[in-house]
């Protein structure tokens, strides 16, 4: 048996305990703001970004939520590399975006892309991907375990709520979801409105830091 | 080289045996994988059943035991965690303050912006010498503590300051008359990034939904500002008309406006903003609707008896702070029913005639208003509908029910006589799953209308025996306005809203969040008809579009049904697979406006366009 705390074995099997009911909002209004912060920050984590590892179309390690998400402004959104619905739309307007972005691409805006067809898609098959397509750095394309893609893809909201339609990879969810992940905030685009629409819209909702 | 997940080199072999295994749930529980390994990576308990990981959404476990079709068996919305537990009817319905104006604004309002003082105006008031303010408002949207519920702690909501003492969400209430033109300064005082929470964005754009309002007024989604500024809004208190079609008698009576609501507006972040608080009530009194059951239609008298009350469904954490899923792209339902922000409220009412005014703030949920008693579920306690979308009917219409999507009003008048010395319950009995609507219920052998008593409890009224006066009118004598009559548009454009891999477009073509052109240009003082048709599937959507009301000409080619729908409104629900013939004006002002899904995620997801009304004519684009 693995060393799992019993809090965690708890957790795991979903026999979480009932909410004590919590007394009343603290007094100090600054320490209080910052922790309850630092608790909002550590939830969204936990729900939403599961630290699983994948891989890179450079067949790097990564954890998802310390390497890809914690710290910085991202784009999300999954797609598979012999998709001939969307993807195509979508891949060519997040290059454009890519290229709108300048600078700030690769430094605090970073763009991730997951496939749906984990098995198919291996590092190579991403690499070739991202060649093709002229992804350059501070775009990650990103397969792995398929279960653990699955968990992610469910996770992040990128499902039908007909369970039909959800398991058709050709009808997958086609938004951009996006968002900082220091100041908490996200939101979602459709993935096939114009890149400068796109470009616009992030660089709106989240500017550059200022010095 | 392969790795599995915990960083161990793994043969070629093994690794694609693992890609293999994890296709099929059953091979996965039959332990390809390593009992261990499963146990690690939170798929399987120690007892061997599958289970999400803690913490995470449920919708990752939502299809865990795999229903082949969308019913499943959920017990809760299917894709929310479950509220901490609350106890109904324990503290009364929130009476809202009245918001107090102040004497003056300084600095004083200017037709332009006055962008050195810190006010985010972009565009100059176009009817502000027209019509000038006579009465002020110096409100703070500002973080306040809120108690939903005495078994919830009190919490860092966002809410509305008058600046006068009184601050709450839903905001103090304003109470406006026509004919006294009305200045709103709004300062975002919000605090700045990051955000208690884990939800909302400090920028604001608030719309009065849905007065008749120039465009640098209406909180247009793309006119949100920052934290340390200020924005003036300017709400000339006309009828409709004033300046056109019935410049000789200050508009046309039959476009007056009674209940209106406001919330925030900021594009992408508007049902996170207003979840979190930024909503609040507007009353519209004249001549005729005078809050004086001695004077005008004799209507229940204000505040007595005239009772607005703000609808939202809400989920709260398990440490029972506010909820919002952040990446729902397709509706979210509450588990906790609040009204006026109390989960569950009970009311002290007198056996007498109410009027009460309902508004469903969302974010998503579609309600049925029901009047049940608890001892008698069989009955059917009817009451009186006399406005759709805050707009007085022609005459009152006698119903069993009343059904608001996200935005819509509905104000009805409640003879509690009937039930003097008894509580009898305000339930909502509209089944749904999901943020697709209410059809799907019926899909799933759930009856889309659920039998008396197994809905949803919102408000329970508690009605005093001893009997007191009355002098509100008979709802059957009553008689309100006529409808605007209807004439030959100068064009009729078509909107078809169809849903292609999770994105909403409208004519095909996917939503701009930037705005920068309108898709519609109308002209000034003209006439149109706007066919809507929803062919998104199995998805309905309250649709509303800013400005003037429109009347529903035709559902499906045929005049409504729905006695209740031959009115003015600014929200049109569209079930799916189906279409409706809207009649538009577009007087008096000009500038942007929205038209969007009213479903606050749907809003967020871009289902919205720009239109903008031209004072040099309209466009042709018959399919714009």
């Amino acid at each position: 048996m693995p060393e799992l705390s019993r809090r965690n074995l708890l957790g795991l099997s979903g026999l979480a305990a009932i909410a004590p009911l919590t007394s009343a909002f603290g007094s100090n209004k600054g320490t209080a703001t910052a922790s309850a912060s630092a608790d909002a920050r550590e939830r969204i984590r936990k729900r939403y970004f599961p630290d699983l590892t994948l891989l890179t179309q450079d067949n790097r390690r990564v954890h998802f939520y310390q390497d890809l998400v914690k710290n910085k402004i991202v784009l999300l959104n999954f797609f598979y590399a012999h998709c001939e619905g969307i993807c195509p739309t979508v891949t060519h307007n997040l290059v454009n975006v890519q290229k709108l972005l300048g600078e700030r691409m690769g430094r605090d805006i970073f763009i991730n892309s997951i496939t749906l067809k984990p098995a198919e898609d291996t590092p190579t098959v991403l690499k070739e991907y991202a060649r093709e397509h002229g992804i350059r750095p501070g775009w990650t394309l990103l397969t792995g375990n398929p279960d653990e893609v699955e968990l992610l893809r469910r996770s992040l909201g990128f499902t039908d709520p007909d369970p039909l339609v959800d398991r058709d990879k050709s009808s997958h969810i086609g938004n951009i979801r996006y968002g900082s992940e220091p100041l908490m905030q996200w939101t979602a685009l459709p993935g096939m409105t114009h890149a400068e629409s796109i470009a616009k819209a992030i660089s709106r909702d989240f500017p550059a830091a200022k010095g | 080289m392969y790795f599995n997940v915990f960083g161990e080199k793994v043969s070629r072999a093994r690794y694609r045996e693992m890609l293999n295994a994890a296709t099929n749930r059953r091979e996965l529980i039959a332990a390809r994988f390593d009992r261990r390994e499963l146990i690690r990576m939170g798929l399987v308990t120690a007892a061997g059943s599958l289970v999400s990981m803690k913490g995470l959404s449920a919708r990752a476990q939502q299809f865990q035991q795999g229903p082949s079709n969308l019913c499943g068996t959920p017990q809760l919305p299917a894709n929310q965690p479950a509220s901490p537990p609350t106890r109904a009817f324990i503290r009364p319905l929130p009476i809202l303050p009245l918001a107090q104006p102040v004497k003056a604004l300084n600095p004083a309002p200017t037709v332009a912006p006055n962008t050195a003082a810190g006010e985010s105006r972009t565009r100059p008031h176009q009817a502000l010498t027209l019509f000038p303010p006579q009465k002020f408002f110096n409100v703070f949207q500002r973080q306040i503590l809120h108690s939903f519920s005495p078994d919830l702690p009190t919490q860092a909501v966002w809410g509305f300051d008058d600046s006068n003492g009184h601050a709450s969400t839903p905001a103090p209430l304003y109470v406006f008359r026509y004919g006294v033109p009305v200045l709103v300064r709004n300062h975002n005082a919000l605090p700045p990034d990051p955000q208690v929470g884990g939800f909302g964005k400090p920028e604001v754009s608030t719309h009065l939904h849905n007065a008749h309002t120039p465009s640098e007024s209406d909180g247009f989604p793309g006119d949100f500002f920052p934290s340390g500024h200020f924005y003036d809004q300017h709400y000339p208190m006309q009828l409709a008309g004033v300046l056109s079609t019935h410049k000789d008698s200050g508009g046309d009576i039959n476009e007056a406006l009674s209940f209106l609501w406001f919330h925030d507006h900021r594009v992408n972040f508007t049902s996170q903003n207003t979840y979190k608080g930024l909503v609040g009530m507007c009353l519209f009194f004249n001549e005729f609707d005078t809050g004086d059951e001695h004077t005008g239609f004799h209507l229940p008298s204000f505040p007595d008896f005239d009772i607005p009350m703000a609808f939202s469904d809400k989920v709260f954490d398990q440490d029972g702070k506010l909820f919002f899923d952040l990446f729902n792209l397709d509706g979210i339902l509450g588990d906790r029913f609040t009204v006026n922000g109390e989960i569950q409220p009970f009311l002290q009412v007198k056996p007498r005639r109410y009027r009460l005014r309902l508004v469903n703030t969302g974010p998503s949920r579609f309600y049925e208003f029901f009047l049940t008693d608890p001892n008698n579920l069989n009955g059917v306690n009817p009451y009186f509908v006399i406005a759709d979308d805050g707009n007085l009917l022609p005459k009152p219409v006698k119903v069993a029910s009343a059904r608001i999507g996200v935005a819509e009003r509905v104000d009805i008048i409640v003879d509690f006589r009937q039930f003097a010395g008894k509580s009898i319950f305000l339930e909502n009995r509209l089944s749904q799953l999901n943020g697709q609507g209410p059809l799907i219920a019926q899909q799933c052998g759930i009856p889309e209308v659920m039998p008396a008593g197994q809905g949803n409890f919102l408000l329970r009224f508690d009605v005093d025996s001893t009997p007191v006066a009355d002098d509100s009118a008979d709802p059957e004598d009553m008689k309100f306005y006529e409808l605007p009559s209807i004439v030959e548009p100068r064009i009729t454009r078509t909107l078809k809203f169809d849903r292609l891999n999770g994105q909403w477009s409208i004519n095909g073509q996917f939503v701009d969040p930037t705005f920068e052109a309108p898709r519609i240009r109308v002209g000034l003082n003209t006439v149109e008809n706007w066919i809507l048709s929803n062919i998104t599937g199995n998805w309905t959507h309250p649709i509303h579009i800013h400005f003037e009301e429109h009347q529903i000409l035709a559902r499906n080619d045929v005049p409504p049904s729905l006695a209740i729908e031959h009115s003015r409104k600014d929200v049109t629900e569209l079930r799916p697979n189906s279409r409706a013939r809207l009649f538009f004006r577009f007087r008096d002002f000009h500038g942007r406006y929205p038209m969007h899904c009213h479903n606050l995620i749907h809003e967020d997801h871009a289902m919205m366009l720009r239109w903008d009304i031209d004072p040099e004519g309209g466009d042709s684009r018959l399919v714009p």
